[in-house]
């Protein structure tokens, strides 16, 4: 195959690129640059998008011995990706742009442009599996690496997009790829790990918010209301500061009568008043689900489990599709499930599909 | 897997680098293992001297200019850097209302970003002056623009002919830049780097006040060049030391580097005229048949002919991404250039083409193809071959 491979200048894009390169397939690096002033993105070694990641993308082509460029794709992350989290913010839901980036991005105008090209599929460093089905379809599995396991954020991918996609580490562990990397000689072996929003410089989402929403309504501050007495606790300068079950930062004078610690339950963007109370209010038996994407064909009806975060735990869960819409009973209660986060719908170990999460019960 | 690309065929970005030639690489090896260094006193010292004096007196020939005119530098970014800082800051300190510099909208980096620089840090005025659809200075702006204050222009720099798309500028001659501004007493930069050994290119005869050439684009190594600046001009030193070269660039010179680039000016300047005449066949062929190929392309800069630089085509392909293109042909082996500047790899639309009145679109859709002295009708056939499959794939994938 000839496989484009995204290279983000990190460890596992790195070791996928070699790998793809070693099993005999025609495989180019690209480097994605999505700030046009690639300063103005983060700095440091702990990120994908700056001056230094591409240098170092640039050098493990080197090293692996393929071809390599950049690709600017500046104008479609800021239209698809940043703006998109903004929006979210300020209708006070909690986006999560990796995904988004996946879908969009790194699997749509990545992947367009490649299949353009003449290239067959876009290989990536996520961990997760591909695998044949029983009915010749593509399906996505969790990574062996249950620490690093990445199938959540790929959970928007759909079946066209799966039958284009390579992940060369899905049966590996994060120990052994690391290894392989200082045996391959590629010196970014040791770099940390990229944990944050690329976007967000210095890692203060809520600073970010702060600087590009600006006056945009309706962020300019309102109530922290507490849920049972209807009290006024405190005021705020903007919804974007919190999320659904956030316990810091809430900067409440008092205590609550029952001295336990009170959690954000409810950002309400328009009025801008945020509820809080104490955690057992947090917990969510029923959630509503909207926008699904579906690695192949849609269920009507699955008992297995979901996943509500990155890195969060897999939930026991019956799920019922109706057209657009996806009803999710959990058989345990999930805590701080936001409005805006992706549900992630599993059999097991298959992904079958996403939906952002509307609302819950 | 071994750390090998696959083997480059057919090289044409000759703009951004040529490779050495045989002089050169000679004079270079030869010196490589001499010991001595030019400011010293003893034998050694002395020998090492006597090569870079010689080498001056050969590119002061070349040049026409006086051996003492010659200074040299790391490289171009460097030669335009001390002339553009270097003068801007003795004609302010002779006269502290002298703090407008005059360029063009389609300077290279290297001069035009010293020139904000000093806009931002240093209190000059910085006037960029309009190009036509063709790529070349209005000479009526230029005009105006002095003539609104002459006192206060600290210095006017026009390259002698653009890096991107080819075109000649009117630095020398009757109503030139240089006689535009000497009429008011404003001193003139040029940065001649790409013009040397593809045009006549004379100092004296021309006028100007400071030259920037470098070695590598004319058969010489990387990191050497010179700044050939009159010795009445005044500069102020960017880099303080030993004061090895005019006391105006300090560093102990590079005794190999700069025989060699002395041996390729001198080669570039003596076969000028036929080298010229061997890109331009080349050059015309391969934008005769492109064009016949893939009708909606279209040339930018200049018409070919004396206008232009002898070995740049730079052409539009219409509904394409020159990365694209530029990634299509890489992979068969054609290497050329979007000619626009990058940082981190990110192509920007062009500032060149921008300037000529393109759109950004069309700013991003261009590409350079530059011959120099290894070039041969083979990489144009080549070129000629790939480019409407390629064109086709870039097609199919833009947006």
């Amino acid at each position: 195959m000839r496989i484009i491979a995204a290279m983000s200048g990190g460890v596992d894009s790195a070791v996928a690129a070699a790998r793809a390169a070693e099993a005999g397939h025609d495989v180019t690096g690209i480097h994605l640059a999505l700030s046009r002033n690639p300063a103005s993105y983060r700095s440091g070694a702990r990120g994908c998008c700056t001056i230094e990641d591409a240098n170092d993308a640039r050098r493990a082509a080197d090293v692996i011995g393929i071809p390599f460029y950049v690709w600017d794709l500046s104008e479609r992350f800021h239209d698809d990706v940043v703006v998109d989290f903004m929006d979210e913010y300020a209708a006070g839901r909690t986006p999560n742009p990796c995904l988004r980036c996946n879908e969009k991005i790194k699997f749509a105008a990545v992947l367009e442009r490649a299949l353009a090209l003449g290239y067959d599929a876009v290989a990536t460093g996520h961990y997760a599996q591909l695998r044949t089905g029983p009915d010749g379809t593509v399906e996505m599995h969790r990574a062996v690496d249950d620490g690093k396991d990445q199938s959540y954020v790929l959970g928007v991918l759909d079946q066209h997009q799966l039958a284009h996609s390579v992940f060369p580490l899905g049966g590996s562990t994060k120990t052994e790829v690391r290894a392989e990397a200082a045996a391959r000689g590629l010196l970014v072996a040791d770099k940390p790990d990229s944990h944050d929003i690329c976007f967000v410089a210095d890692g203060d989402n809520a600073g970010w918010l702060r600087e590009k929403l600006g006056d945009r309504a309706p962020n300019r501050g309102g109530a922290i209301v507490d849920v049972d007495s209807g009290e006024e606790l405190g005021r705020h300068e903007g919804t974007y500061g919190f999320t659904i079950g956030q316990r810091k930062g809430l900067r409440i004078g008092r205590p609550a009568p029952d001295g336990k610690p009170r959690f954000v339950l409810d950002i309400e963007p328009v009025t801008g008043t945020v509820t809080v109370g104490g955690r057992e209010r947090l917990a969510v038996h029923r959630l509503s689900a909207t926008s699904p994407r579906w690695c192949g064909t849609p269920p009507a009806r699955l008992d297995g489990t979901v996943q509500l975060r990155a890195h969060g735990s897999e939930l026991p869960a019956s799920v019922a599709v109706v057209g657009d819409r996806v009803e999710v009973e959990l058989h345990e209660p999930a805590y701080g499930v936001a409005p805006g986060q992706a549900a992630v719908l599993y059999d097991g170990t298959r992904v079958v599909g996403s939906a952002t999460i509307a609302a819950t019960a | 897997m071994s750390g090998t690309q696959r083997q480059a065929v057919h090289y044409l970005d000759h703009a951004a680098t040529t490779p050495m030639v045989g002089a050169a690489l000679e004079a270079f090896t030869r010196h490589l293992g001499d010991v001595g260094n030019a400011s010293s006193l003893h034998a050694s010292g002395r020998q090492a001297r006597r090569v870079v004096e010689e080498s001056r007196e050969t590119i002061a020939q070349a040049l026409d200019c006086r051996p003492g005119e010659v200074v040299f530098t790391s490289g171009g970014t460097e030669a335009d850097n001390l002339a553009v800082k270097g003068v801007y800051w003795s004609r302010r300190a002779e006269d502290p209302r002298r703090t407008r510099v005059l360029t063009t909208a389609i300077e290279h980096h290297a001069v035009l970003d010293p020139v904000h620089w000093l806009g931002e840090e240093s209190g000059a005025t910085v006037e960029l002056l309009p190009v036509d659809a063709e790529g070349r200075l209005d000479l009526d702006a230029l005009r105006a623009s002095i003539e609104r204050d002459p006192g206060s222009v600290a210095l006017v720099s026009v390259m002698w002919a653009n890096n991107e798309v080819g075109t000649l500028q009117p630095v020398g001659g009757p109503d030139g830049v240089v006689e535009v501004a000497h009429a008011h007493g404003i001193p003139v930069h040029t940065d001649a780097v790409q013009a040397l050994g593809q045009v006549p290119l004379g100092f004296a005869a021309s006028g100007v006040d400071a030259m920037t050439v470098t070695g590598h684009k004319v058969g010489g190594p990387y990191g050497v060049g010179a700044l050939v600046a009159r010795r009445e001009l005044s500069l102020v030193a960017l880099q303080h030391g030993g004061g090895q070269e005019r006391d105006v660039r300090s560093g102990t010179v590079d005794v190999p580097a700069v025989a060699a680039f002395a041996a390729a000016v001198e080669l570039a300047v003596k076969h000028q005229a036929e080298h010229a005449a061997h890109v331009a066949t080349l050059r015309d062929d391969l934008v005769r048949r492109v064009l016949e190929v893939v009708p909606d392309a279209h040339l930018h800069g200049a018409p070919l002919g004396p206008g232009r630089l002898p070995g740049n085509a730079h052409l539009g392909f219409p509904g394409c991404e020159g990365d694209s293109l530029l990634m299509l042909l890489d992979a068969r082996g054609i290497e050329c250039s979007t000619g626009s500047a990058c940082s981190a790899g990110v192509a920007q639309p062009s500032h060149v083409l921008l300037a000529m009145g393109c759109d950004a679109e069309a700013a991003r859709h261009s590409l350079r193809f530059s011959f120099g002295h290894t070039s041969t009708p083979a990489d144009v056939d080549a070129v000629v071959e790939a480019i409407v499959p390629v064109v086709e794939r870039a097609r199919a994938a833009w947006r």
